[in-house]
């Protein structure tokens, strides 16, 4: 019993203690590189925790993250080219454009079922980067955005930026999921006429998934376009790069658990920073992260945290009867 | 209507529905997988773009007509098709798991995998068959030599249209006549009355994913006298592929045949009048419009016809 109760304590204060070692982090001196993958590895999971808030928890798998993602970028990118103010505005700013697109798409996508959901919100994201890209006088085309003065040399203040993104997402996810919302989403996942039958106004919490998953992918597309200085469509539309690797990042790390986006963040990035640096491999990322992601859907579908008791079963197993 | 005005509009119409010819062969195959397998193939347009580089490698190494490999690229796909059902899709299908979407999933990275191995063989260069007829035409001056309007009639385009209309043909033949093809249609009617029937239905499931990639595949052969080849080409096609099989209506191959030329003719309408970098806007426009306004796609207008109510 005592040991179960400082199980359960230990666990209440997980995620404070890793929020504080991470809150730490930069005072060891990192190189700016390793800062940048850990910047990379902290967005992603985001990222991934807002598609997981959408997919994982609600059952609506989306194919379109980038969309989301992207328009916060152009949101953030447009108010400095456009207008010339500080382009930190656009977390603010991409709430309301972010909020008003995924309310249009799910307008649009949410009278979907499964993968036909999938599908349809796949092509919301290839018609927006299409529109950016056409829309020369207003997104800048092909050429994209380029924000010609960096707000910080140091990646300090980038990576506690991202930090306290991931920190309020985490939080966030966590308060909706234990509420009665988080409820009304699971049941919607599990039976979705079942859940409608209940009385449960399923379009109504779909569009609220929606939206805050959207929000949330929103800030991370922001701080992308803060950190990295450039886009053009091609890169925060884009489908492989975006909204494949967001599903990736989830279902590696496991669908529907807390921590699952962050450790499927850490494996991505890590994997594909270990595969561009070897040059021969370079051009085969694809197929690295294609078998990854059939490998992990046929032998661990719940991904490495949600499928963490078969792992550890497996283990004992090889280790034999002791 | 001055004739300039109305060449240029019967033009487009007429390179409108030659394309959506071809885009019907894709769609019919994506759609009887979708029918009999309930699940979405996103790995079509690669399949296709396979079929592509086989055609390309056999005019490269033995100056075969890309026409001529229709019939060796078709029977590839379908084991590849087989391959792909028997040994990765199959397997998932028996998984526990908590998002029922998984199958979709892995048929995005089978598509991965392929296109990357394609950039790695072939490198992301553009390539072309140069056939010596790609740029052959029938003029309607030939024929008729007082013509007010002058309209020309590409040959690679009516070819591969013509061979697809074929193709079309012999498929609705093999499922309205022959005992397969009727096990397929009862499997994608109902799984489980089939099942009681005496079809084999895990059977019929791998010959419809290997008949659905063979069309593709064929359909990929038609194409490649008309377009340059690289290998993220599947992405778009695998795209288009879907708009067809939602404007059509799921599972329904009439329906996408009617939404492969709808979706020609619209995209040819949006090239020629509002600009070549909108066409695959105007692809989505109309995929939009369907799921608002016609969310059971041209199917479910051919059906109230049949049932004799309005919609």
């Amino acid at each position: 019993m005592q040991m179960r109760d400082n199980g359960f304590q230990m666990k209440k204060y997980f995620p404070i203690i890793i929020a504080v070692l991470l809150a730490a982090l930069p005072f060891i001196g990192l190189s700016s590189y390793v800062m940048h993958i850990i910047i990379l590895v902290i967005m992603w999971s985001v990222i991934g925790m807002a598609w997981n808030l959408l997919s994982g928890y609600c059952g609506q798998v989306s194919f379109g993250h980038a969309a989301f993602f992207g328009t916060g970028a152009y949101a953030s990118g447009m108010l400095y080219s456009k207008f010339g103010i500080s382009a930190w505005w656009g977390l603010p700013f991409s709430i309301i454009v972010v909020t008003l697109l995924a309310l249009v798409i799910g307008y649009i996508c949410l009278r979907l079922r499964g993968p036909f959901f999938a599908l349809a919100t796949l092509s919301m994201g290839v018609i927006l980067r299409i529109t950016a890209e056409n829309l020369v006088n207003f997104t800048g085309g092909d050429l994209g955005i380029m924000i010609r003065e960096r707000t910080w040399i140091e990646k300090t203040w980038y990576y506690y930026i991202i930090l306290a993104v991931a920190c309020g997402t985490f939080l966030a996810i966590k308060i909706v999921i234990e509420s009665k919302l988080g409820y009304y989403f699971v049941a919607i996942r599990e039976d979705q006429d079942a859940a409608e039958s209940l009385g449960i106004n399923t379009t109504l919490y779909k569009t609220i998934a929606l939206c805050l998953s959207a929000m949330l992918t929103g800030f991370a597309g922001v701080f992308y376009m803060n950190y990295m200085g450039y886009i053009d469509p091609k890169v925060v539309f884009a489908l492989h790069d975006i909204s494949i690797v967001t599903i990736m990042v989830v279902m590696v790390g496991g669908v529907a658990t807390y921590w699952g986006p962050v450790v499927g963040a850490i494996i991505m990035v890590l994997l594909s920073e270990i595969i561009r640096s070897v040059p021969a491999l370079g051009t085969a990322h694809h197929t690295f992260f294609g078998i990854l992601l059939i490998v992990i859907i046929i032998f661990l579908p719940n991904g490495i945290v949600g499928d963490f008791p078969k792992l550890r079963k497996l283990r004992d197993l090889s280790r034999g009867p002791s | 209507m001055t004739s300039i005005q109305l060449e240029v509009l019967l033009q487009t119409l007429i390179s409108g529905i030659l394309l959506g010819g071809l885009y019907a062969l894709i769609g019919i195959g994506m759609t009887i997988i979708m029918g009999v397998m309930k699940i979405i193939n996103l790995a079509h347009g690669e399949l296709m773009m396979v079929a592509m580089y086989i055609a390309y490698v056999l005019f490269s190494l033995f100056h075969m007509d890309p026409y001529l490999s229709v019939f060796i690229a078709t029977p590839a796909l379908f084991l590849l098709g087989i391959a792909i059902q028997k040994y990765l899709i199959n397997p998932v299908l028996k998984v526990e798991s908590i998002l029922p979407e998984n199958q979709v999933i892995l048929t995005v990275g089978i598509g991965m995998v392929l296109a990357n191995i394609a950039t790695f063989i072939f490198k992301s260069d553009y390539r072309q068959t140069p056939v010596d007829y790609a740029t052959k035409a029938w003029y309607l001056s030939d024929i008729w030599k007082k013509t007010p309007i002058e309209l020309s009639l590409s040959m690679p385009w009516s070819v591969s249209f013509v061979i697809a209309v074929l193709i079309t043909a012999c498929l609705w033949f093999f499922l309205a006549k022959t005992d397969t093809g009727k096990s397929i249609r009862a499997t994608a009617q109902d799984r489980d009355a089939a099942l009681l029937m005496g079809v084999n239905v895990d059977k019929m499931r791998v010959i419809t994913f290997g008949l659905g990639s063979s069309l593709v595949g064929a359909a990929g052969c038609l194409f490649i006298p008309i377009y340059y080849i690289y290998p993220d080409i599947g992405g778009q096609f695998t795209l288009i592929a879907f708009v067809i099989t939602i404007l059509g209506g799921l599972g329904s191959t009439v329906g996408a045949i009617i939404g492969g030329v709808i979706l020609g003719l619209f995209e040819s309408l949006t090239a020629t009048y509002v600009g070549m970098g909108w066409a695959p806007v105007g692809r989505f426009v109309i995929f939009v419009m369907a799921l608002i306004f016609l969310p059971g796609g041209v199917a479910s207008l051919l059906k109230a016809k049949r049932l004799g109510i309005g919609r």
